[in-house]
């Protein structure tokens, strides 16, 4: 594993920026007015115990939290400066530009593995100049290109489970998106395939803004730049990983990352 | 007796009784295609399937027709049933969570429980008494209206079973929410709602009591889809009613014909689906 943690890092412009952000299921508020701000090309690791909203966070970031019949969000989440969550803002512009991993990987099980990697272009009607090499590329970025160079017609659910999360990545990246959102992407993984997501994420982290919903405080200390620590719907905490993991300023916090609750 | 060796006799027992089970509800499904292909291929002939029915008294003949008509009145069948039954479906299961998507589950349930008898009467007055011309289309819309339910509520159970997770996949590459429900969601589900428009159509291609007043009959060739239309089902009660010999085994042989014809094209639709899936 070259899971080295990143050092103290130098600092990096704002990708995204988040402000006051509330969000709804139905009445039901999940996000008590969030704001912070996201560096471009680092990793931000969110952490927490389950139900803090940490994954509505992320999906609120991309718009995916209004999917859910009867969820809302109010704030403003700026991206290069231009709010989001505005009126004038089409969410399938938004989602383009920023990616998104799940827990599950959900590669499409009618698709071959070349087709699920082009997915976000071709479901959109865009054809790629050259798709056999952005399919190449693609995978290669998400570490997967030598293992199925050689079966790309076969049905991405053929694959393992953390193949499967790769080709996931991999259709992410093939959209070319300037943010990655990654919900808790290794909890459904064994342990050598999370080491080979988490090397992943440090390659990724030279080019992207990359945001990582995990359980795993280990993970967030091993992949993350900066750490922010969310419960009961709030921002208790957030900073360097060093310093969270070291010395964070909040009790809470301390009592999380020890293990004394959550 | 142990508690072990009980368990084992038990699970014995059970397992013979579900064979049993399975071998009795065998025998009808046996009986019947053994006994319709014992009965109805002394009727078969080249002339069956080449020629129209003869006069009464003058032997031979066939039902050329009513395999022609059959094929075309549930042929309008699908071209209207199909499309209406999966778009509905589509929209119980996808679009509407509200009180209409409730509203029309329930009118497919109440739909798909009305005598077919009752949906024939139905279209006659709404479509034949108008035209004043009994007719394939009118035929075809009997059909259509029977296989509507079974088309909905199978194209919305098979749309539920596909994740969330495919949705979310999809709408997260930032793919529209409509070509997310065509591209992705239809497609998943495709084989299953295929699978089950088969058996729609399986049923209705055997239906004859709303065609009896809709299609109607005719002892030649229809000359277009206004015109009154012999199907195999009609054909077959008719001769099957009928005092004379040769009618009575050419119904059989209609019987058989009608048996095969379902078969294959459930074979075909099966194959074609199968194809295009792995072809994917």
């Amino acid at each position: 594993m070259t899971s080295v943690p990143p050092s103290a890092p130098e600092p990096r412009p704002e990708k995204m920026r988040v402000e006051s952000l509330r969000a709804y299921f139905g009445d039901a508020l999940a996000l008590k007015g969030i704001s912070m701000s996201v560096p471009e090309r680092c990793v931000t690791a969110i952490i927490g115990p389950s139900g803090c909203g940490k994954s509505t966070f992320i999906r609120c970031l991309n718009r995916m939290h209004e999917v859910t019949p009867g969820a809302r969000a109010e704030g403003a989440v700026f991206l290069d400066g231009k709010n989001i969550l505005g009126d004038d803002v089409d969410p399938v512009d938004v989602r383009r530009r920023v990616g998104m991993v799940f827990q599950k990987p959900n590669p499409f099980p009618t698709m071959s593995i070349r087709e699920n990697v082009l997915a976000g272009l071709t479901l959109n009607g865009i054809r790629p100049p050259d798709p056999a090499r952005l399919v190449e590329e693609s995978l290669r970025q998400a570490a997967l290109w030598d293992e199925v160079k050689d079966s790309l017609d076969r049905t991405g659910t053929s694959l393992s489970g953390g193949q499967q999360q790769r080709l996931c990545i991999a259709r992410c990246l093939a959209l070319e998106p300037e943010v990655i959102l990654m919900d808790e992407p290794c909890s459904a993984l064994d342990p050598i395939a999370t080491a080979r997501i988490e090397e992943l994420i440090h390659e990724l982290r030279e080019r992207f803004a990359i945001l990582i919903v995990t359980h795993s405080m280990q993970q967030a200390a091993r992949v993350s730049d900066f750490t922010a620590f969310f419960y009961m719907g709030e921002l208790v905490e957030h900073g360097t990983a060093d310093v969270i993991f070291t010395k964070p300023t909040s009790s809470r916090t301390e009592d999380y990352i020890t293990g004394r609750f959550g | 007796m142990s508690p072990f060796v009980r368990k084992k006799v038990i699970d014995r027992a059970v397992t013979v009784a579900c064979v049993l089970a399975t071998l009795v509800a065998l025998v009808p499904l046996v009986s019947v295609l053994a006994y319709v292909t014992a009965q109805g291929a002394a009727g078969l002939s080249a002339t069956f399937f080449t020629g129209l029915p003869k006069p009464v008294g003058e032997p031979g003949g066939g039902m050329a027709n009513a395999i022609v008509g059959s094929l075309v009145v549930v042929g309008i069948a699908c071209a209207i049933g199909i499309p209406l039954g999966v778009a509905a479906g589509v929209y119980v299961s996808e679009l509407g969570g509200g009180r209409f998507a409730k509203l029309v589950r329930f009118a497919a349930d109440v739909l798909g429980g009305v005598p077919s008898i009752v949906v024939g009467i139905f279209v006659y007055a709404l479509v034949v008494v108008r035209t004043k011309h009994f007719s394939a289309w009118a035929g075809g819309l009997a059909l259509a209206v029977i296989m509507l339910p079974t088309i909905v509520r199978t194209t919305e159970e098979l749309l539920r079973l596909v994740p969330a997770s495919l949705r979310e996949a999809a709408l997260a590459l930032g793919v529209p929410r409509w070509k997310t429900t065509i591209f992705v969601v239809l497609r998943t589900a495709a084989p299953g709602i295929a699978t089950g428009v088969m058996l729609a159509v399986a049923r209705v291609a055997g239906e004859t009591a709303p065609l009896l007043f809709t299609a109607f009959n005719n002892r030649f060739w229809a000359e277009s889809l206004g015109d009154p239309t012999a199907t195999l089902p009609v054909q077959i009660f008719t001769y099957s009613v009928s005092p004379y010999d040769d009618w009575q085994r050419q119904a059989w042989a209609g019987a058989l014909t009608l048996v095969v014809l379902v078969l294959v094209l459930n074979l075909v639709a099966k194959i074609v689906i199968q194809r295009r899936v792995r072809s994917r």
